[in-house]
């Protein structure tokens, strides 16, 4: 059996607060059933440039 | 009729604002179609195919939004293009007052320091980006993005296992943590079994036929299809069974996938053999034997799956026998196949769920022999999923080739709708085999978007002289906020044979395609 990590028990006792990153209707559903969502307004970085993305997230920006 | 297409660079919107956007717009007066998508090769073919052209659809880039609308003239056309400005300036908008989004996870945790889950579905080449920061960040993750490649996903899933975090896909559709669905879910009942699932559809056909036969879901973990490839080497289904052999409220765990490879197939049974809980496995037709399983049990559906984590869980030493149709079913199956012309042969599933496309193959193939498919059981069976279908068929709309930039199946039902008529007018179709999935996530209205399309397809085989037996099989329970009851009336209604699962409408769309012959455990 893989060994249950320390921390493990807390992810299914723990409220949920939830971070959501992308479509907004998966954080209007998870609000609907009573979860705190936070909703980022998400844009594609450095204008939808994957390549450039990367090279900023290699430089820390 | 006149069109015109306007290509916005670099300017994104995700899938369902831009469905909202296209649905507005195509029912403004005078416009008889529209669109606003992303540029994506397949949403480019789409709009080619609905009679747009031009040179700013051909030189659009997966990065840029494409609006196209078709309307009876120019002035239907400016005012159509008027409205698409004001939608797309106002999505994302709050309303006075109220403070804007934050724009980066970062910011978001200065709001919510204590937060514990993200829940990521950027589009996929954005998607590890996001998902890494948020595990270095210290939350568990729900990665709903596909598109994520298998050295990606083995590094997300090593950062959580060192972290003690849980990494839910990429390409996750579905979990139920602590009683609350993630993704596309269902409305189940709060119980002691629990589901570790490298299947979204998977996962809630199971959760949803326990949650049927009065049973309930203590955890349901998603974990992505590719966590079972040998490359990532099911690293959240064995992080997902310890976390649930230890979760108090767990009983019995049920273990999903399509069928692995040996040795990931060999792994996940040494988990199920040494686990301290009964469990279930079901490798979906995948022979798997009483050596390797100890004491664990094997179900070769997702039908037996839940039938078999029930009796455990009611404490029943027998197996649950085959289940059968119901005999009102098998009666209605007969008046069906009477209906039929003689050239009408074959079955033809049309899906939304890719687990059920397989499932229904895994059934139909114990009777037909060959069942053709986009995912085939075996390769030789593979045909290209934009079709012709060839004699049985079973096509995954939800596969990679069909949501490029575009919905899902479960939400937009057009491609789906087009399919249905070409199956129609093909005279060697006599069934045809649908999902519906109900639950968070999917279509408000799933009926009403079928109810036309279906109708018009029986209109369709009934010109040609013959007649089309429509089959499905709704996942769902009856607290998901379509409304069960009603979406079955409205289908029934349309001549739709619904059946209690998916395993039971394959076995009942071959009983009516073969006139009888081919029994599969009617009662």
């Amino acid at each position: 059996m893989p060994k249950a990590k320390p921390k493990s028990s807390s992810i299914f006792a723990s409220e949920l607060k939830v971070v959501n990153i992308g479509i907004p209707t998966f954080a209007d559903d998870l609000e609907s059933q009573g979860v705190a969502v936070v909703k980022v307004d998400w844009k594609p970085p450095a204008g939808g440039d994957a390549e450039m993305a990367g090279i900023l997230e290699k430089l820390g920006a | 009729m006149v069109t015109r297409v306007i290509a916005k660079k670099g300017i994104y919107r995700d899938s369902i604002t831009l469905m909202q956007i296209s649905t507005a717009l195509g029912k403004l007066p005078g416009v008889s179609q529209a669109a606003a998508v992303m540029a994506t090769e397949l949403n480019r073919r789409v709009l080619f195919e609905a009679g747009f052209s031009g040179v700013e659809i051909a030189k659009a880039a997966r990065d840029d939004m494409v609006v196209a609308v078709e309307a009876k003239d120019k002035h239907a056309l400016d005012s159509a293009f008027d409205q698409a400005e004001k939608l797309l300036a106002s999505q994302g908008g709050r309303p006075a007052g109220e403070k804007a989004a934050p724009t980066s996870l970062g910011a978001a945790l200065q709001e919510v320091p204590d937060a514990n889950f993200a829940l990521i579905s950027v589009p996929g080449q954005f998607a590890k980006r996001e998902a890494a920061q948020a595990l270095a960040r210290g939350l568990n993750v729900f990665l709903f993005s596909s598109n994520v490649s298998l050295d990606e996903e083995v590094a997300l899933k090593k950062t959580a296992e060192a972290k003690g975090l849980l990494m839910m896909g990429p390409d996750c559709g579905t979990s139920i943590i602590n009683h609350k669905v993630f993704g596309f879910g269902n409305v189940v009942r709060e119980g002691g079994i629990g589901i570790v699932s490298a299947s979204g559809t998977g996962l809630q056909e199971v959760s949803t036929l326990i949650d049927r036969s009065g049973l309930g879901i203590s955890q349901a973990i998603g974990t992505g299809a590719g966590d079972m490839s040998e490359r990532v080497g099911g690293i959240t289904m064995a992080r997902g069974i310890s976390l649930l052999e230890e979760d108090p409220n767990t009983k019995i765990l049920v273990l999903i996938s399509k069928p692995p490879s040996p040795v990931i197939a060999a792994k996940v049974l040494g988990f199920a053999r040494n686990c301290k809980k009964p469990v279930v496995v079901n490798f979906l037709g995948a022979a798997v034997g009483k050596e390797g399983l100890g004491s664990a049990k094997a179900a070769s559906t997702l039908e037996e799956a839940a039938d078999l984590a029930c009796a455990v869980s009611e404490g029943k030493v027998d197996p649950p026998s085959p289940k059968k149709l119901p005999q009102e079913l098998a009666s209605a199956a007969k008046e069906e196949w009477n209906r039929l012309s003689p050239r009408q042969r074959y079955v033809r599933g049309l899906f939304a769920g890719g687990t059920l496309c397989y499932e229904s193959q895994v059934i139909l193939g114990t009777m037909f022999g060959r069942i053709y498919s986009n995912g085939p059981i075996r390769q030789e069976d593979k045909i290209p999923g934009e079709g012709p279908s060839k004699m049985n068929s079973c096509i995954d709309m939800g596969a990679e080739e069909f949501v490029e930039g575009r919905l899902h199946p479960m939400i937009d039902f057009s491609l789906r709708n087009a399919r249905i008529l070409k199956e129609a007018a093909d005279p060697e179709t006599a069934v045809l085999l649908l999902d519906v999935e109900l639950g968070f996530g999917s279509n408000p209205d799933p009926a009403g978007e079928l109810v036309p399309s279906i109708t018009q397809a029986k209109a369709l085989a009934a010109r040609q002289s013959s007649y089309l037996s429509v089959v499905a099989h709704i996942v769902a329970t009856e607290a998901d906020h379509q409304g069960l009851k009603n979406q079955e009336e409205r289908l029934r209604a349309a001549g739709v044979l619904l059946a209690p699962s998916n395993a039971s409408a394959s076995r009942l769309a071959a009983l009516i395609a073969s006139r009888g012959t081919k029994p599969g455990g009617v009662g």
